[in-house]
């Protein structure tokens, strides 16, 4: 079969999934900043109109993406790397600082956050890096690269004080997983996070008690051999000190207000008028919406201002209170099938590159989405970051959809690479 | 290709997602299906409950004259948030307050609520909130709520009125009707008539945001309701002749009641020393009620229905009653006095002797009426005394003593009168008799009386054997519709036609050549009344007198009590007939007495004088 031109093997479902998000995003957004004296949806004054505009750039950007030669992005993806981490030391030194995090540069008359772009750059060079020839995820030697191309970006975006943007990097490690990178370390993975959490409800001390007897328990389980003690005790002994240096890092690391989120995700506080109010307001909003919501424009606590942030952080709040349960379901719904769609499509690439950076987008997305609804009902921490495609914001919009038209490129032109 | 070897991971991220998409819809289905305290919450953050106060009935008089009425106080309000820099001195003259008390006012509002508005400064008057109003567009972030206070139209009747103050916990916990701040009658007329004065509260509901702003009405006023003005009443007392009466009794500790006999209605309730009721209103209140409170004189104390007294010889009334009813004497019966020198009570009266009992009556003989009162009691047929005892006691009874009056006012005492097991105790069932309690016989001992009581008994001798149950609601709501309350006749068990010797002997008490009152005759009315001087151990003797005018188809009965003023006939009676004039209109011609009582100053006497 003669290969249609690349432009006409985009795949479509994706396409549509984009658009709608982006619209629903769009309306949703309107609902949320609604002012009687500014009805129109196109008043550019408002921040729906802004994101119209928005919107209509990242389509000129998306197409004009799709217009350039799928290798391209394989070629210079080092290069665009390196634009990207200069791009964030330049943040560091002239940036604006804007609520505590210095992220905004400003060019011209426009504001543009590098940490979004850092995004879609270190997919590519991570893609691209797991394609060499000698690379085993197995080994140490190849991990560790791994996680400097990872790390240090991510560790420059946490220099601005913005920590969600920076969390966002760990998504890679799914990224690493499916290309050999060892189970267990997902698994330890969740195993820290029981530790970190159990730890700061507890007491250290309890802690390192119940890892003990945990490994006691396996040590019995394992048919006391010899050669398992060993392992055994150094991992607790690991886990302990892990223990320790979360207690530690909680109490004279990490700053007062993000030792306030935490607990009181945890419900360790209450704090309804302090950090818990966003989330408390977050979900008297979102619960109020019943099954079917209060209808377009006439959610309460959107219309009377009751959540903060609520065009950015907590846009799906007016989704759930507007359109109640079913909404929420549809935007969830949504967000799944495109991500889902995306590892699929991923996994027919033969390009290894095309693969991975597929697997990079999916995990991005899929961090987003988790940590963003998550924090909303009350299971993830406030952490600032957007949902994809919906939230207000240009820097946000655009990076994402560089980030996806990449993919959908290269998706188009899979059956050219080699 | 490596991806071969791992590509069945896919599933596993495949699964993350949807897991966590999971997850996330089964919080979403429980916070938002399942748990309804979210729509709870939510309301509670956008809606205001605004209540509309009603305005509080007025209170007339029998007359349709205004008592009390409500004036509009104003609270200063506070939103912190709104608050911008603000020139404190003007502020500060303008409130009448010192900078310190401003400084000190603004952080308590604000440790209240930054964004909840609280109460700034309260209940500024009518003139200051003039002024206030005109600048207030300066200062953004207060604003101005109208509050209505009692206001007595004249400074009279503080006791019958009673007072209107915020509610307690207790207040609170009866009805939930009323909220923390919000008002409640405390006494007099303004708690019993409560429920009807209050009115019902309406209830606005706004929306606002989430500075408090108001953003309009919860579906359109679908669920407001306007408040419901508290109806007005028209009480029973005649107010010239309440404040007359209260005039009267200046500088006097003591007490006047006035019925209307054909209804029971209270004409006239005064309690001396008294007070302003304008000085428990509002930002005063505390402040004077603790003044009061401690003040000696004791004028928050409502003599005439908590005090009680020994009738003395008033009460000789009552004792021929019981005698004509009992047939144990008839008016011709006569009985002879020595005077000083009787026995076992004395006759403190100079007059012939032997006589009947309307003369007994006009003169107040002692040992006539101990003779009465142990004939009543003791008889050959009755195996004890206590049978003649109790026959005496119903009687007395039924004039409404020693017991409370169920009436519309609170508070009351029910004076005293023992019952046998009171004296059995003391003595032995077979321990006492009619000697024993003689003092009953002339008013003194243990039998005691309010001077409510004491004017329904004159009120029932008046009626010639009932009377209506004494009380102050005329009509609620409308001047001619008269409340229905206390229409019941309640008979006593003495036959009317008994009545009558008892009477003349009233009238001769005025009219009459030896009458104990026959100085403070007045031409026009035919008085019909009886002294007496009550004996007080604790000091000097009270002047008690009760009346009852005209003599036929009686309009008004009457009973006076002065504290410490010694004989009856001195300082009760011209008060009085004083007050029976003022009623009528009358005119008393050669009025010496009348001044002489209102200069009177009779507080600085407590103790005993040596002897009378």
């Amino acid at each position: 079969m003669r290969n249609k031109k690349g432009i006409y093997n985009i795949d479509k479902v994706s396409i549509f999934l984009f658009l709608v998000l982006v619209f629903l995003g769009w309306i949703n957004i309107y609902a949320a900043i609604y002012n009687e004296d500014h009805k129109n949806i196109f008043d550019i004054s408002q921040k729906y109109g802004k994101q119209l505009i928005w919107i209509g750039a990242s389509l000129i950007l998306g197409l004009i993406i799709l217009m350039i030669d799928a290798k391209f992005f394989l070629t210079f993806s080092y290069a665009i790397y390196g634009i990207s981490i200069i791009s964030l030391i330049c943040v560091l030194l002239f940036g604006k600082e804007i609520a505590g995090s210095k992220s905004w540069l400003q060019i011209g008359g426009f504001g543009i956050q590098p940490a979004e772009f850092a995004k879609f750059a270190t997919n590519l060079a991570l893609a691209k890096f797991l394609t060499s020839r000698d690379l085993n995820l197995k080994k140490f030697k190849s991990i560790y690269k791994a996680l400097i191309i990872i790390g240090v970006p991510a560790f420059l975006i946490l220099l601005q004080h913005d920590t969600g943007s920076a969390l966002v990097f760990t998504a890679f490690i799914l990224v690493l997983y499916r290309n050999g990178l060892s189970g267990s370390i997902l698994v330890m993975g969740v195993i820290i996070a029981v530790i970190f959490i159990l730890t700061l409800l507890l007491n250290k001390f309890i802690v390192i008690g119940i890892i003990s007897a945990f490994a006691l328990l396996v040590f019995l389980i394992l048919k006391r051999s010899r050669k398992n003690l060993i392992p055994i005790i150094g991992l607790s002994i690991l886990m302990s000190m892990f223990a320790f240096s979360v207690d530690y890092t909680f109490e004279n690391i990490l700053e007062f207000h993000q030792k306030k989120r935490i607990n009181v995700l945890l419900g360790i506080e209450k704090d309804l008028h302090g950090a818990g109010y966003n989330v408390n307001q977050s979900k008297i909003a979102i619960g109020s919406g019943g099954l079917s919501g209060k209808g377009f424009l006439k959610g309460t606590q959107t219309k009377y201002d009751f959540v903060p942030e609520q065009s950015t952080d907590f846009i799906f709040c007016t989704v759930g209170e507007e359109w109640g349960f079913l909404g929420s379901l549809t935007v969830i719904i949504l967000l799944l099938w495109l991500m889902i769609r995306i590892v699929k499509l991923a996994e027919r690439q033969r390009s290894t590159f095309a693969c991975i950076y597929g697997y990079g987008l999916a995990s991005i997305l899929f961090f987003h989405f988790f940590v963003n609804i998550g924090m909303t009902i009350g299971i993830t921490p406030v952490i600032g970051i957007p949902l994809p495609f919906f939230s207000y914001g240009g820097s946000s919009l655009w990076a994402f959809t560089i980030l996806l038209f990449i993919f959908l490129k290269l998706d188009a032109t899979r059956l050219e690479m080699l | 290709m490596i991806k071969t070897n791992y590509s069945k991971r896919k599933y596993v991220i495949i699964s993350i997602f949807i897991l966590t998409g999971v997850i996330f819809l089964i919080k979403l289905f429980m916070i938002q299906i399942v748990d309804n305290d979210y729509k709870l919450y939510a309301n509670k953050n956008v809606l205001r409950y605004e209540t509309q106060y009603p305005a509080r009935g007025f209170i007339y008089d029998r007359n349709g004259e205004l008592l009390v009425y409500n004036e509009a106080a104003y609270d200063l309000l506070i939103t912190p948030r709104l608050v911008k820099e603000i020139d404190t001195i003007e502020f500060c003259n303008l409130l009448k307050i010192d900078k310190e008390l401003l400084i000190e006012k603004f952080k308590e509002s604000k440790k209240y609520s930054y964004y909840k508005p609280s109460i700034f400064l309260e209940q500024i008057s009518k003139e200051d909130y003039a002024f206030l109003e005109e600048k207030l567009y300066k200062y953004p972030g207060f604003y101005v709520q109208a509050r209505t206070l009692r206001k007595y139209e004249h400074p009279i009747a503080a006791h019958v009125l009673g007072y209107v103050g915020e509610v307690n916990q207790q207040e609170l916990k009866n009805d939930y009707y009323y909220k923390q701040g919000d008002y409640i009658g405390k006494s007099g007329v303004e708690i019993t008539y409560e429920k009807i004065l209050r009115g019902k509260k309406g209830l606005k509901i706004k929306m606002v945001d989430v500075f408090n702003r108001e953003k309009g009405s919860y579906q359109d006023g679908k669920y407001d309701t306007s408040a419901v003005s508290g109806k007005n009443i028209y009480i029973s007392i005649d107010s010239r002749l309440q404040t007359y009466g209260e005039k009267l009794m200046q500088n006097k500790r003591g007490s006047i009641v006035a019925i209307e006999p054909s209804t029971g209605e209270i004409l006239a309730l005064i309690s001396s020393p008294n007070y302003d009721p304008n000085l428990l209103i509002g930002r005063i209140r505390t402040k004077n009620f603790n003044k009061l409170s401690v003040d000696t004189l004791e004028p928050l104390f409502n003599r005439a229905i908590m005090a009680q007294y020994s009738p003395g010889s008033t009460f000789k009334s009552v004792i021929g009653l019981i005698g004509l009813q009992e047939g144990v004497i008839k008016p011709e019966t006569k009985y002879s006095c020595q005077g000083v020198n009787s026995y076992p009570i004395v006759c403190s009266h100079n007059h012939e002797s032997p006589l009947n009992l309307i003369h007994a009556i006009e003169q107040s003989c002692n040992p006539y009426f101990w003779k009465v009162f142990k004939s009543i009691t003791e008889r050959e047929n009755f195996e004890t005394y206590q049978e003649g005892y109790n026959i005496w006691r119903e009687h007395v009874a039924s004039f409404g003593i020693g017991k409370k009056i169920k009436n519309d006012l609170v508070n009351q005492r029910p004076g005293n009168l023992p019952k046998e097991t009171y004296f059995n105790k003391y003595y032995g069932k077979k321990g006492w008799k009619a000697i024993t309690v003689r003092s009953l016989s002339i008013g003194q001992g243990e039998i005691e009386l309010t001077p409510l009581q004491l004017a329904n008994v004159i009120t029932a001798i008046a009626n010639r054997g009932f009377y209506k149950i004494p009380h102050l609601i005329k009509s609620i709501g409308n001047i001619g519709t008269p409340s229905k309350d206390y229409f019941d006749i309640v008979t006593t068990t003495i036959d009317s036609s008994n009545f009558e010797p008892i009477i003349e002997g009233l009238n001769l008490v005025y009219e009459g050549e030896h009458g104990t009152a026959r100085w403070y005759n007045i031409d026009s009315v035919r008085i019909c009344g009886k002294t007496g001087t009550a004996e007080n151990p604790f000091g000097e003797n009270h002047s008690v007198f009760i009346a009852f005018a005209p003599k036929d188809n009686p309009q008004i009965a009457i009973s006076v009590i002065v504290e410490n003023a010694g004989f009856g006939s001195i300082w009760a009676a011209p008060i009085a007939s004083l007050m029976i004039a003022k009623y009528f209109n009358s005119e008393i011609k050669n009025n010496w007495f009348e001044k002489k009582i209102l200069d009177a100053n009779l507080l600085e006497i407590k103790e005993k004088r040596s002897e009378n």
